[in-house]
């Protein structure tokens, strides 16, 4: 029986906002804003606090709330929330990006404000208690739960193929997440406890028996990071989502697949995560040129954005299934700079397209001439998503080669260097892809789009001061993270060495 | 009948006197007054309700004698009162006042409100409760026939109409059908044992003095018999055309109350008369749980009729509920698998109550306002009508935060921990089949547009309104609901 307020605090503070929103008039749209925003922020206050009485140098489980919840009939679920190194920063990362997508879509969503508003918030409780959960049971009431928003958003605000792209999202996440839940059925029946703390402690998971649930939970998680083969249900909800659900969906949603190989799967089953470590990674280096070869022949400025997605967390897997202390931190590092980079990337392409309709990259052209700050904005994050020296992508993508390197000796876990070998490919890939859509947007003769524009009498503009309020919060981490990563590293480094004991016991075996 | 007797079967005479004295009474209502028959019968309910309260916790035999099997002499019983059957009573009974409050309004809309109404639906729940108390085989066959008989009559109750007159005959003949498979096999279950007693058969067959293949075929045929009523694969052709034809207000009854018996009338019978045998109906029992789990929600997919599509969806959930019978076979689990089946069944009757009176609110006359297209629009026209129904569909697919899913997992439990991983993983599977209908709904009244008619109805509003704060409140406190149905359980035995 421990409480702790601050986690449940942010957690549960946006439903304050959910509760107010309530009982406003949904013409009443400036006020539903307001309100909707300042929850936000005020959740983003209260998780800096978190942050100030966070005890980086502690690896263990910080601020723990461990009450009874169902506890019949020997069932032992408990409602066992708290933060450690893996997941402060992803609730950060939530806390963040949830005040600027919802700023985003002051000029973008006009129809049912209030709804949406609703809906994002509870999103936002939903992603935090997945990255809070330490029961298994609670985890997945959060888990599935954010698919319930997320489906919403998608389908009510979404562009014209909103309905396939929700229902397909909705259907393939529940698919994995249904033989996760039979695997943590077991794990509940067999081991006693659905609190992972106490599972990892517990250990003595059969290997044979570890290689089912690790796929059980692999399967569940790979479909939300996505990893390549199954990742198809990516690019249609991203293109079909509003501006600010894209922001979300990549930015955190996404992450929630990879924080569950790390939180889960590595730990829990740690004779299978060695196991299956050559297999991940294989799939990751697929993912990481796969997703950038697709990537270059995009049309869609969005889907583009989608498709150097499945390729960023390619990435970030590889990093994970290195197993060592750099590859993951770098694993970790580099969700949050892909949901910063990319989160910025989907709120430059939903504030241009805002103007222009349109988001097929052929009819853009000069634009730099006529909106420079944008044009400077979009180039910054271009070089992010790149990986340059100097930004945030390049300290991640480093670290995890660097890792992938070290695992890849002769006698460690991935046993050969052609995965960082290979995957180095994709950093230029992925500089080619991104350079030929900032040429073809920003650069060369005038496009169609900017003279028709002009002829109705809407000539393109550059970017407001709310956006501009909007993007630079992000910038700013961009080049923090990019030029001292130091202090992140420090929230992640004892968790992760800690886990990293762990695995490297089963090595031994 | 001495003061044992009595008091066993009191709220079941309680409820007989009542209905029958409603007969008479509703006479005297004048036509345009219904409302007071329809307050009577909510009362009689709640009357009973309060007196099977009271009754909670006590355990005690009706209509006791001592019978001589080869020799073995035991006493047996016809009827029963335990937690089990009080539990599933008070479940019913609240099926009732459900059913009644649907009604209510939905009748006078209809032009076919008539006092009879109340009184056959507080006969059928007699029938019920007697089913629950059942001790003796031919009490289960008197239940059986009592509940249904009245049902027949409610199905066929907007008369005239000619689907209406068909589900009843529908519904009556195939009634009829599986009643003589349940008679038959009670007889071949007597031919085995020489007793009708369901303790006096589990005695019988723990002595070794039983038949086993004609007790087998028995209990096979009253498998199949309730078969038909719960409407399990493949015994479920009925369901969707008598689900449809009939008033929505007896469909909604009916999935509920009717089910509700008819896994009662399984779980008494098969858990403590044939619990030798149970190892070998296990894996008929798991093919049919997984054959009706997929067959109904594959089917329920192409429905573009709300109660066609909610018909398949409830043979569905018997498959679910099915699954929990295959733990029979290991004694160990017999207690949670009951209790898994009997939560689950609560949560199936707060969301399908809450779902139908939806159906009702936008059913108008002469069939229209049931196609899954007349929701379009529903979100905005009926935001919170529209965000209830999401509720239930969410329950009934097993999403967070929702009854649905703790039920869900509370029978998956079981079969895991029954070693049917198979048939956990087909349970999945089809849960998730079923969220692509359960979610096309929530894609209707959302995401397409259009001018839903529905009519406000305070006590339709009512019981749409609590359902669904039902169903999502109790999913953050199931311990409790967990613990009276475990320990409901615990006094069967």
């Amino acid at each position: 029986m421990d409480f702790a307020l601050l986690p449940n605090l942010v957690t549960f503070f946006p439903l304050v906002g959910v509760l107010i929103l309530f009982f406003i008039k949904a013409e009443n749209k400036v006020l539903i804003r307001w309100v909707s925003l300042l929850t936000a922020l005020a959740t983003f206050g209260i998780s800096l606090v978190l942050l100030q009485q966070f005890d980086a140098n502690n690896p263990a489980l910080q601020m723990v709330t461990n009450l009874p919840w169902i506890n019949v009939a020997d069932w032992n679920i408990s409602y066992y929330i708290g933060v450690d190194g893996l997941s402060i920063l992803l609730i950060l990362l939530t806390t963040f990006l949830t005040p600027i997508a919802l700023l985003s879509t002051w000029s973008a969503i006009e129809e049912r404000e209030k709804d949406f508003n609703i809906f994002f918030l509870m999103l936002e409780v939903g992603m935090l208690g997945v990255f809070m959960a330490q029961d298994l049971f609670l985890f997945y009431v959060f888990w599935e739960f954010t698919l319930v928003p997320m489906y919403f958003l998608i389908g009510i605000w979404g562009g014209p193929q909103r309905i396939y792209a929700s229902i397909k999202f909705f259907l393939y996440t529940m698919a994995g997440s249904l033989l996760m839940l039979l695997a943590i059925l077991w794990l509940g029946i067999n081991q006693g406890t659905f609190a992972v703390p106490d599972l990892i402690a517990l250990g003595g998971i059969p290997a044979g028996i570890q290689t089912w649930l690790f796929l059980a939970f692999a399967i569940a998680f790979a479909i939300k990071v996505p990893m390549w083969p199954l990742h198809s249900w990516l690019p249609d909800a991203h293109v079909q989502a509003p501006t600010a659900g894209s922001v979300i969906l990549a930015g955190v949603l996404l992450k929630m697949g990879t924080y569950g190989f790390v939180r889960f799967n590595l730990p829990l089953f740690p004779e299978a995560a060695v196991k299956f470590a050559p297999m991940m990674a294989t799939l990751a280096v697929i993912g990481i040129i796969y997703g950038a070869i697709v990537s270059y022949y995009q049309k869609d400025i969005k889907k583009l954005v989608a498709y150097s997605s499945i390729s960023h967390l390619g990435f970030v897997m590889l990093g994970l299934f290195a197993l060592n202390s750099q590859g993951i931190q770098g694993g970790i590092l580099q969700m949050i700079n892909h949901g910063l980079s990319t989160g910025a990337l989907f709120l430059l392409v939903g504030m241009i397209y805002e103007q222009t309709h349109t988001r097929d990259f052929e009819v853009y052209g000069g634009l730099w001439k006529i909106m420079p700050v944008y044009g400077t904005v979009m180039l910054i994050v271009t070089l992010s998503s790149m990986g340059l020296p100097g930004l945030n992508g390049f300290v991640g993508e480093f670290t995890i080669l660097l890792g992938a390197w070290g695992a890849g000796m002769p006698g460690e876990v991935l046993g050969s260097y052609w995965y960082a070998g290979l995957s180095a490919i994709g950093v230029i890939l992925a500089a080619i892809y991104m350079l030929y859509m900032y040429q073809k947007i920003f650069l060369g003769p005038e496009g169609s789009i900017v003279e028709s524009l002009k002829a109705k009498g809407h000539p393109l503009r550059d970017l407001s001061v709310r956006e501009i309020i909007t993007i630079v919060p992000l910038l700013v981490f961009i080049f923090w993270i990019g030029l001292y990563p130091k202090p992140f590293f420090a929230l992640i480094a004892p968790t992760v060495d800690n886990l990293v004991k762990v695995l490297q016991a089963a090595m031994m075996h | 009948m001495n003061q044992a007797d009595f008091q066993t079967l009191l709220p079941v005479i309680v409820l007989t006197v009542w209905a029958l004295a409603l007969l008479l009474v509703d006479l005297f209502v004048p036509k345009e007054k219904k409302w007071i028959t329809a307050l009577l019968a909510a009362t009689g309910l709640a009357l009973t309700i309060g007196i099977s309260l009271t009754q909670t916790g006590q355990s005690i035999l009706g209509f006791v004698r001592e019978i001589k099997l080869d020799g073995i002499e035991i006493t047996v019983s016809m009827v029963v009162l335990d937690g089990f059957s009080t539990f599933v009573s008070i479940l019913l009974l609240f099926s009732g006042l459900m059913g009644i409050s649907i009604a209510y309004g939905y009748l006078k809309r209809m032009g076919i409100e008539r006092g009879e109404y109340y009184s056959l639906i507080l006969f059928s729940i007699v029938g019920m409760m007697l089913m629950t108390q059942a001790a003796d085989l031919i009490v289960v066959f008197i239940a059986l026939e009592l509940l249904s008989i009245p049902l027949y009559v409610l199905a066929a109750f907007a008369n005239t109409n000619a689907s209406s007159e068909e589900s009843g005959i529908k519904y009556f003949l195939l009634g009829a059908f599986s009643g003589s498979f349940v008679v038959y096999g009670i007889a071949l279950v007597f031919g085995a044992t020489q007793t009708t007693a369901i303790a006096g058969v589990a005695a019988a067959a723990s002595a070794g003095t039983a038949n086993v293949p004609l007790m087998l075929a028995g209990s096979g045929l009253i498998l199949v018999g309730f078969g038909f009523k719960v409407a399990a694969v493949p015994f479920q052709m009925w369901t969707p055309d008598v689900y449809q034809g009939a008033p929505t207000s007896v469909t909604a009854f009916m999935a509920a109350g009717a089910k509700i018996a008819g896994f009662a009338a399984l779980m008494r019978v098969f858990s403590t008369a044939f619990p030798s045998i149970a190892a070998d109906l296990t894996p008929i029992l798991a093919v049919l749980a997984a054959l009706t789990m997929i067959v109904g929600n594959v089917a329920a997919i192409s429905q573009k009729n709300i109660k066609r599509m909610l018909a398949y969806s409830s043979i569905a959930h018997a498959g679910y509920i099915l699954m929990a019978f295959v733990a029979f076979g290991n004694p160990e689990l017999t207690n949670d698998a009951i209790s898994a089946a009997i939560f689950y069944l609560v949560a199936y009757a707060v969301t399908n109550f809450g779902s139908w009176a939806i159906v009702i609110s936008l059913e108008e006359k002469d069939g229209k306002g049931l196609a899954l297209d007349d929701y379009a629009g529903l979100g905005k026209s009926n935001p919170l009508m529209a965000a209830a129904m999401t509720i239930f569909m969410l329950s009934l697919t097993g999403i967070p935060p929702t009854l649905g899913l703790i039920g869900k997992i509370y029978l998956f439990r079981v079969v895991v921990e029954g070693g049917f991983m198979w048939l956990a993983i087909i349970g999945v599977l089809t849960s998730l089949i079923s969220a692509f209908y359960y979610l096309r709904v929530i894609v209707i009244m959302y995401m397409k547009d259009g001018e839903p008619k529905t009519t406000s109805e305070s006590w339709l509003n009512f019981t749409w309104g609590t359902m669904a704060v039902a169903t999502v409140i109790f999913s953050f406190i199931p311990a409790s609901l967990f613990k009276w149905a475990s320990e409901a359980v615990m006094k069967l035995f």
